[in-house]
């Protein structure tokens, strides 16, 4: 799309980390091989998933004005997934493991969501960083730019393990049992691109919390959660993790199940390793629905899920990776930039407080400001409304972590941002700085703080606008000053656009997802309210659905619920208690007289969804691409192959005649290795023996042959083994073009062989 | 460096009194002007920064080009963003993203959305360049740009501005 893209690689140069620009390259010929046709769409959204390119709302080309659905006359060209148009605007999800980021990261993502995107950088809640409005053809360049910083974005969405988060005060909280931090990175760069973990049918997502107590981890919500956890054994404290598994929000949540009260440290990794295989083999593959772990347990239940897990951790091959990151995790701890220095209060000398320490001062200090266990140091929040911030904030920030702080950074599940190990004595400079870049906002981790998805902003499955919700609520709720309030000031508000919970709804003591209802001709948009879930306590339990209530009435409903949790709590009730007390009947009384709807002559506002004035649609809701079809290895690995004949036919136009004709000879053997993995689940690696297993299971079973030409293409790959073989056989240019044109075939022959074994048989009536 | 090779340029003209117009209500001219098709553009969908200080503000999403009611800096304008490559030169691109601004800010202020209260001043313009390969905020690229943008803008004062961080950009003003 953008013509400077073709000068970014040679621009970046050895900046860009080998092993990511070699697979960025892949996915830049893979670009090339869709536009061409050469790899089948659902095959290529997988791929393109797995890279974090993601669809957005809108990409099948229909879009609905409130009244018409129309089409959007994108250009025709192939299509980047089934029903997803090339040109229509995606997203590109950036994972960020355990949400640590340095200050060339900051400035990085500022200038990508300026060039590329719409000039805002979204920090999710997990952690990672959206950019929306991406052109396809633009993210190799992004991918390219990000791997610059050490970022990547492999795995970011698909069928994958997802972001790896933790506690972003993880080493400086001061109620922590260790710093899961080393942990949380190890693990997650040991499972990045795993070979144990490209075979699930849905997403896995792992999650590290220093404490039980505490919301940070939100382990039970995981398919993975580990909560860091010591023994005393021999006189000698030993760590390890309480583990939990198959826990998952969405349609079905599901709390996690406690797999192991102690996993020594050192067994984390190969458990990890263990239960993705497991999940991998067993898991659900056909029916998404229920594909996530939290099902495979339920169904086997979690004494033979561990039983199983136990039983093919014993098969491993030790991996070093298990352990060599455990010396230097013992001793990991970040390093602050400036010596510790406590913040001067003085009440005795109000005038010297005037000067340097205001009341506005005084509140986001109150708010913002985490006192570490390290004495003199502080965690200072950066609350970012809705997850959002600018390029030019982004900058500002990378600044200021540059002058307070090592550049010690997180982001965070609330969608925030973190500035670790800031000298508490720089508290009101570092204030005075955050508030020139507009990023002192005194509302962090508080009623005001409202998270939320995307929704119908720019997701395919959103149904509610849960954005203009979230940013509603939290406009009238900073103007009530909620955020101070000593009752509710500390609840948490939750939105998502639809059942699938990414704005974890579920967790929130008010937890909001959307829904529609039919009025008349109408569709009215509304929000399923839950009430009391926990945030404490990792996620400790899910809240309680009580009723739908019209979009345009949500803010009264938190009015009246916070309003009578404000006068009817028991001294020191907690919210959770007190719906618990009151009960379902109850709650769903306060919110019966919300419920009725308008007409629309009457009040057409309530048919139409905060901050879109169109009258509301379900006609925009698409196919969702949270995780693409399920793709079989066999399926990746032919594409693969495809690329190597691809990018054989490139060497072969630069001349290197040699390295074309060996690239082409590889992409068959490669091909013939998928098909006997595919059939035999493991497969040899020698050239010889991948040729005579080969001919063995398929050349002479018939298997491999094409109804037309028979054994032709086998015995062109036979042939071209030989020549292989043979030492001193020049190659000219027109054998080598020869040998591509059969490579091609054979890989054809590899997808239509594996077609015929997979199809199912046509039914037979009489 | 070469001027007709620099792509990506983006236009914004200032609104004259901002405290007369609430950006709210640009969200559903915009979402009006998709269903009109009023732009040249293929017009996708309205995206909406209110919340974020100093942001972009409101966008109307294209897919050659993206109009927003931008807040960047605190100073509000409207912004023609390009973002699919023109053929031409640099004097024929900046020619289209000047036009394409000026045309929105007169479509615009026609919008009864507004009250009649919206008016640009169109002798105060920022040019930007999207793209920092192309045309990066340094002084190589102001001596390569500055002629050509002297020679479009004929008579008025053309001044660089930001940090090398950020995108190539000048202000504008017209005599």
């Amino acid at each position: 799309m953008r013509p400077s893209n073709s000068q970014w690689k040679a621009r970046l140069g050895d900046s860009v980390p080998e092993n990511l620009s070699a697979e960025i390259d892949v996915f830049e010929n893979e670009i090339a091989l869709r536009k061409q046709g050469k790899i089948e769409d659902r095959i290529f959204a997988e791929t393109r998933l797995r890279r974090g390119a993601y669809g957005q709302r809108y990409d099948n080309g229909q879009r609905s004005d409130g009244t018409t659905t129309r089409t959007l006359n994108y250009p025709d060209v192939p299509t980047k997934g089934p029903n997803t148009l090339w040109d229509a605007p995606g997203m590109q999800r950036i994972k960020i493991p355990f949400g640590g980021l340095n200050a060339a990261q900051l400035e990085m993502l500022a200038d990508l969501c300026e060039e590329y995107s719409d000039g805002i950088a979204h920090i999710t809640t997990r952690q990672d960083v959206q950019l929306h409005f991406i052109h396809i053809e633009d993210t190799p360049t992004i991918m390219r730019r990000l791997a610059s910083v050490g970022i990547t974005t492999r795995e970011a969405c698909g069928n994958s393990v997802r972001n790896v988060t933790a506690c972003p005060i993880a080493g400086v909280c001061r109620t922590q049992t260790f710093d899961v931090t080393p942990y949380a990175k190890a693990i997650a760069y040991f499972m990045l691109g795993h070979p144990d973990a490209q075979a699930f049918g849905r997403k896995f997502k792992i999650a590290f919390s220093g404490c039980a107590h505490e919301a940070c981890g939100l382990v039970r919500l995981h398919d993975f959660g580990a909560i860091a956890v010591t023994r005393e054994e021999n006189g000698k404290t030993r760590r390890g993790f309480e583990l939990w598994v198959g826990g998952g929000l969405g349609p079905v949540p599901q709390q996690a199940r406690l797999y192991d009260e102690f996993v020594p440290e050192e067994e984390i990794l190969p458990i990890c390793q263990a239960i993705a295989r497991v999940f991998a083999r067993l898991g659900e593959k056909k029916n998404r629905n229920t594909a996530r772990l939290k099902f495979l347990v339920s169904k086997l239940g979690i004494e033979e899920f561990k039983r199983l897990v136990i039983e093919e951790r014993a098969i491993l091959t030790d991996d070093p990776r298990w352990t060599s990151y455990l010396k230097e995790a013992h001793v990991h701890e970040e390093q602050p930039l400036k010596p510790a220095a406590l913040l001067q209060i003085d009440p005795a000398r109000p005038a010297a407080r005037s000067t340097s320490r205001s009341s506005d001062f005084d509140k986001w200090h109150r708010i913002n400001v985490y006192q570490q266990r390290q004495q003199g140091y502080a965690t200072v929040t950066v609350a970012l409304p809705l997850g959002d911030i600018t390029a030019t904030q982004l900058r500002k920030l990378a600044d200021i972590s540059r002058t307070y702080v090592k550049e010690t950074i997180r982001s965070t599940v609330e969608q925030n941002l973190v500035l670790r190990w800031v000298s508490e004595a720089d508290l009101p400079a570092l204030y005075a700085d955050l508030k020139a870049a507009e990023l002192a906002l005194p509302f962090a981790e508080t009623i005001v703080d409202v998270s939320s998805c995307p929704g119908t902003d720019t997701c395919k499955l959103g149904i509610s606008a849960s954005r203009g919700l979230a940013g509603e609520l939290r406009e009238r709720l900073a103007a009530q000053n909620a955020e101070t309030d000593e009752v509710i000031g500390g609840l948490r508000i939750k939105v998502s656009g639809c059942f699938n919970s990414c704005g974890q709804h579920h967790v929130a003591d008010l937890g909001f997802y959307g829904v529609s209802r039919k009025k008349g001709n109408y569709v009215v948009p509304h929000f399923q309210v839950l009430l009391g879930g926990e945030w404490q306590n990792n996620a400790g339990t899910y809240g309680l659905a009580i009723g739908a209530v019209p979009s345009k009435r949500i803010p009264e409903t938190v009015d009246r619920i916070t309003t009578r949790f404000r006068t009817e709590r028991l001294t020191s009730e907690t919210f959770q208690a007190f719906i618990k007390r009151i009960g379902k009947a109850e709650c769903k009384k306060m919110i019966d007289d919300f419920t009725a709807i308008p007409s629309h002559d009457d009040d057409p506002s309530f048919y139409s969804d905060w901050g879109d004035p169109r009258e509301f649609s379900i006609g925009d809701i698409g196919v969702g691409e949270c995780a693409g079809e399920v793709i079989f290895p066999i399926d990746f690995e032919l594409v693969a192959c495809e690329r190597e004949v691809f990018e054989a036919q490139l060497q072969l136009e630069a001349g290197n005649v040699e390295k074309a004709a060996r690239m082409a000879y590889d992409a068959m053997l490669h091909g013939a290795q998928a098909l006997l993995k595919f059939r035999f689940m493991v497969a040899p690696d020698s050239p010889d023996k991948i040729v005579e297993d080969f001919r063995t299971s398929f050349y002479d079973t018939e298997i491999f042959f094409d109804p037309f030409v028979k054994g032709k293409f086998a015995q062109d790959f036979f042939r071209a083994h030989e020549q292989a073989t043979l030492a001193n056989q020049p190659r000219t240019a027109e054998t080598t073009h020869q040998l591509i044109e059969e490579a091609q075939l054979f890989i054809e022959a590899c997808y239509s062989t594996h077609a015929r074994m997979t199809a199912t048989p046509a039914k037979v009536t009489a | 460096m070469d001027p007709n090779s620099v792509q990506h340029i983006n236009v914004k003209v200032f609104v004259a009194d901002p405290d007369a117009v609430n950006i709210a209500d640009a969200v559903k001219v915009f979402h009006q002007w998709i269903k009109d098709t009023v732009c040249p553009e293929m017009l996708i969908d309205v995206t909406e920064y209110r919340h974020v200080p100093a942001g972009p503000g409101v966008l109307l999403i294209g897919l050659e080009a993206n109009y927003s009611f931008d807040e960047c800096e605190n100073r509000l304008g409207l912004l023609y963003n390009r973002k699919a490559a023109l053929d031409g030169t640099f004097q024929s691109r900046l020619a289209q993203a000047h036009e394409a601004a000026l045309t929105a800010c007169d479509r615009l202020e026609k919008e009864a959305g507004f009250g009649g209260k919206l008016k640009f001043d169109r002798n105060k313009l920022e040019v930007f360049v999207n793209d920092r390969l192309l045309a990066p905020n340094t002084e190589e690229t102001w001596q390569a740009l500055k002629p050509e943008l002297e020679k479009y803008f004929a008579g008025s004062t053309v001044e660089r501005h930001g940090e090398p961080r950020d995108l190539f950009r000048v202000a504008v003003s017209l005599p």
